[in-house]
């Protein structure tokens, strides 16, 4: 494996020198950074032990790199943005990405497949200055990745796993599961046997704890469907329970629909037709196209 | 300005940061001076569209929650508390007051986090002249743990509600999900007294720091209770006589779509700048303040300075910090559970709008559901849009006492100034697009 073989020949790995870690965003809420920034007991240790070059959101220090490690977060979604992460690629010995965004597309890629330029109108005074890819697309689309951390957030304690594991070269320990396993360890009783309520915890990943259906409500897939997830039967037997198509289709229209095979089934069932903008929507008579207001002088 | 002093016409300097760091997303910071006048001040944003007010239609109510909390990582509850309240508030739904106590607590985790995070890791080293808070801690390893330790607990304040301190999961139309046992919250209650401590040391802290002049009159607007410090409820007010239900923003001011910048901008109906957040809340809301924080701002002697220095942000952001661990260690020791966690409803249609305080100032949400009681419109004014204008008034203001300075030093201070706001590009940018001005300076 790739990330095996680059850590193995890391800088760092014995020796004095640290790691150069950056850390960069795409289309994203910048949650998944901030994750970083949540480990606040070993934030400062952190650090110590890793040279962080790159990382806007923290620091005015800056680099173009070379970085032992690059965090991505965030989908690409403009033709800019689909250009340097090719240049960062060059200038990463690994490439990590961190959170759903940039593993499936997240949120934002629920516009794929729908009519682009009446998207751009629906929300835009001015679409023909928006300056947007028509599909929104994970990194993997576009280069080669050696390591994703799911979720939406991330788990910032596999975040942390994560860090050693590059720290002494070894691969990090990450439990490959469906979050029914988390349920039965927290001692969750289960919300579809108990309650009838679709919960999507039998194809999610593992990796949040479990904490809606610990909260009194089903998973909806935010870590992403777990490898070989039979989702369609999921989805199925929902329906054979009652539920409507569409209605169905939508608790997969979450924030890693873009990801197979959740993609399918929002898909097959058209959960978020019609795809088209409202007519007559208020917004645009309420947001005037104007020139720019003259810029304000200095007070002389 | 001089005569003799005034640099001849021909004169032309730009100073650009092209991508702004220690703010929340991707911006970046364009000033441009002929012969000692500014003649362009701007906060450009270029982080890349997401279209959130399309993603949420056809959504019920309850998937819209959990959809807008990601226009933002470090306010979603903001973005949770707008929606629901513009919901419940639309379709008549009246919560148990215990549920309200309780989403006032998860609001005060959220701003105990949002500005602990922007105090010490963001804000700070501008005063201190490091490039981060990990830089600043090789010197000064007491004062980032400090940060840090309050940070966490808002964190672990927020997780304890909504299981995760970012996109927390337990905020439902009608109330939560699942709610506490007053024994889960005892944890938490016992760590409050000493980050009520802290965040007193934090106020005094950044009321001493090394601050740049700046005098200026500035409209403030921001949220007001008659009983409590504003966070998800009161009136839209101004400091100058605006009195609006929550409902009301689109009386008093409207979004421009403006050419070059591309940038949605908020302004009053009358085409002025106005300002929100702690600044605004501090200067129309500290009759309300907890008692701890109004005796801690009436120390800093600094109530005015707030008013017409947003390099004071900063002294503003603390006293809220603490207003905010004072009010949840009362709330907590007031705490008696819901008799349910939430209330049943019936979906329906109508127009649901309200606006609540984000930890960067007021965000409004509007929506229009259908028959069905999905969304059929919505509109999303972030506090950072509304902010803009103001942001970018406030650079030209500024600018000519830091002209004198090299270059660098001079960039440094004007993003300095703009870092003051606490900007959060994400917000803005579900749906200001685009890059404006990339090109090398």
């Amino acid at each position: 494996m790739s990330a095996l073989s680059a850590l193995r020949t890391a800088p760092g790995r014995d020796g004095p020198t640290r790691l150069r870690i950056g850390v960069v965003k795409y289309a994203s809420c910048d949650g998944c950074q901030l994750s970083i920034l949540d480990l606040e007991d070993e934030l400062v240790g952190i650090a110590e032990r890793f040279e962080i070059v790159e990382w806007p959101e923290a620091s005015s220090l800056r680099s173009a790199g070379p970085y032992d490690v690059l965090l991505v977060e965030g989908s690409v979604s403009t033709p800019d943005q689909a250009r340097e992460i090719v240049e960062l690629r060059r200038q990463a010995r690994l490439l990590v990405t961190i959170g759903a965004c940039a593993t499936t597309g997240g949120i934002q890629a629920l516009r794929n497949g729908a009519d682009h330029d009446a998207w751009r109108a629906a929300v835009y005074a001015h679409p023909e200055y928006v300056d947007s890819l028509a599909s929104v697309v994970p990194i993997a689309e576009l280069v080669p990745v050696d390591a994703e951390l799911h979720g939406c957030p991330i788990n910032p304690a596999i975040l942390r796993e994560t860090l050693v594991a590059l720290s002494i070269g070894r691969r990090p320990q990450v439990r490959d599961e469906a979050v029914c396993a988390e349920c039965k360890r927290r001692g969750t009783v289960c919300i579809l046997v108990s309650t009838g309520e679709p919960c999507l915890g039998p194809v999610t990943r593992a990796g949040c704890g479990a904490i809606c259906p610990a909260f009194g409500r089903g998973c909806y897939g935010c870590f992403g469907p777990k490898e070989h997830a039979n989702a369609e039967e999921l989805a199925a037997w929902f329906e054979a329970a009652g539920r409507a198509p569409a209605d169905v289709g939508r608790l997969f229209a979450g924030f890693t629909a873009n990801a197979e095979p959740f993609r399918s089934i929002v898909a097959g069932r058209r959960a978020l037709a019609p795809a088209d903008p409202p007519s007559g929507s208020g917004r645009r008579a309420r947001r005037r196209a104007t020139r720019r207001p003259p810029t304000p002088r200095s007070r002389p | 300005m001089t005569t003799a002093a005034r640099p001849p016409a021909t004169d032309e300097r730009t100073y650009r940061t092209t991508y702004l760091s220690r703010v929340e997303g991707e911006g970046s910071l364009t000033l441009r001076v002929q012969g000692g006048d500014v003649v362009e001040a701007r906060l450009g944003i270029f982080e890349a569209p997401r279209y959130f007010e399309r993603l949420v239609v056809g959504r019920t109510p309850d998937e819209v929650i959990d959809i807008v909390a990601r226009i933002c990582g470090i306010c979603p509850i903001a973005y949770q508390m707008s929606a629901v309240h513009a919901f419940e508030s639309g379709l008549g739904i009246v919560v148990d007051p215990a549920i309200r106590r309780l989403r006032r607590l998860l609001y005060a985790g959220e701003w105990i986090q949002s500005h602990a995070l922007h105090i010490y890791l963001l804000h700070a080293p501008d005063f201190l002249g490091y490039p981060s808070a990990l830089a600043m801690a090789a010197d000064h390893r007491d004062v980032v743990a400090r940060g840090l330790a309050i940070k966490k607990l808002g964190n672990e304040l927020i997780a304890m509600l909504g299981g995760r301190s970012v996109h927390p999961v337990s905020v439902r139309v009608g109330g939560f999900s699942k709610v506490p046992r007053p024994a889960d919250l005892a944890g938490i209650r016992r760590e409050l007294d000493r980050a009520v401590e802290q965040a007193v040391e934090t106020v005094d802290w950044v009321a001493g720091l090394p601050t740049p002049e700046l005098d200026r009159a500035m409209l403030f607007v921001a949220l007001r209770h008659p009983d409590e410090y504003p966070y998800s409820d009161g009136r839209i007010v101004s400091s100058d006589g605006l009195d609006l239900p929550p409902s009301g923003w689109p009386e008093a001011f409207a979004e421009e779509h403006v050419e070059g910048s591309n940038a949605l901008h908020a302004r009053t109906r009358d085409g002025r700048a106005y300002l929100l957040g702690p600044a605004a809340r501090i200067t129309l809301d500290a009759p309300t303040l907890h008692p701890l924080a109004a005796e801690a701002l009436a120390r800093t002697g600094l109530a005015d300075a707030i008013g017409t220095n947003v390099h004071r942000s900063i002294v503003a952001r603390a006293v809220e910090l603490l207003h905010a661990l004072a009010e949840a260690r009362d709330l907590i020791d007031g705490y008696r559970a819901p008799a349910a966690p939430r209330v049943a409803w019936t979906p329906g249609p109508g127009r649901c709008a309200w606006a609540t305080e984000a930890p960067r100032g007021l965000l409004f949400h509007d929506y229009t559901l259908d028959e069905r009681g999905r969304v059929a419109t919505a509109t999303i004014v972030p506090p950072t849009s509304q902010n803009q204008a103001a942001i970018e008034q406030d650079l030209a203001t500024f600018a000519p006492a830091v002209l004198e300075l090299p270059h660098a030093e001079a960039t440094r201070r004007l993003e300095m100034l703009i870092r003051a706001y606490d900007p959060c590009i994400s917000c803005a940018t579900h749906f200001l697009d685009l890059r404006i001005d990339r090109t090398e300076g």
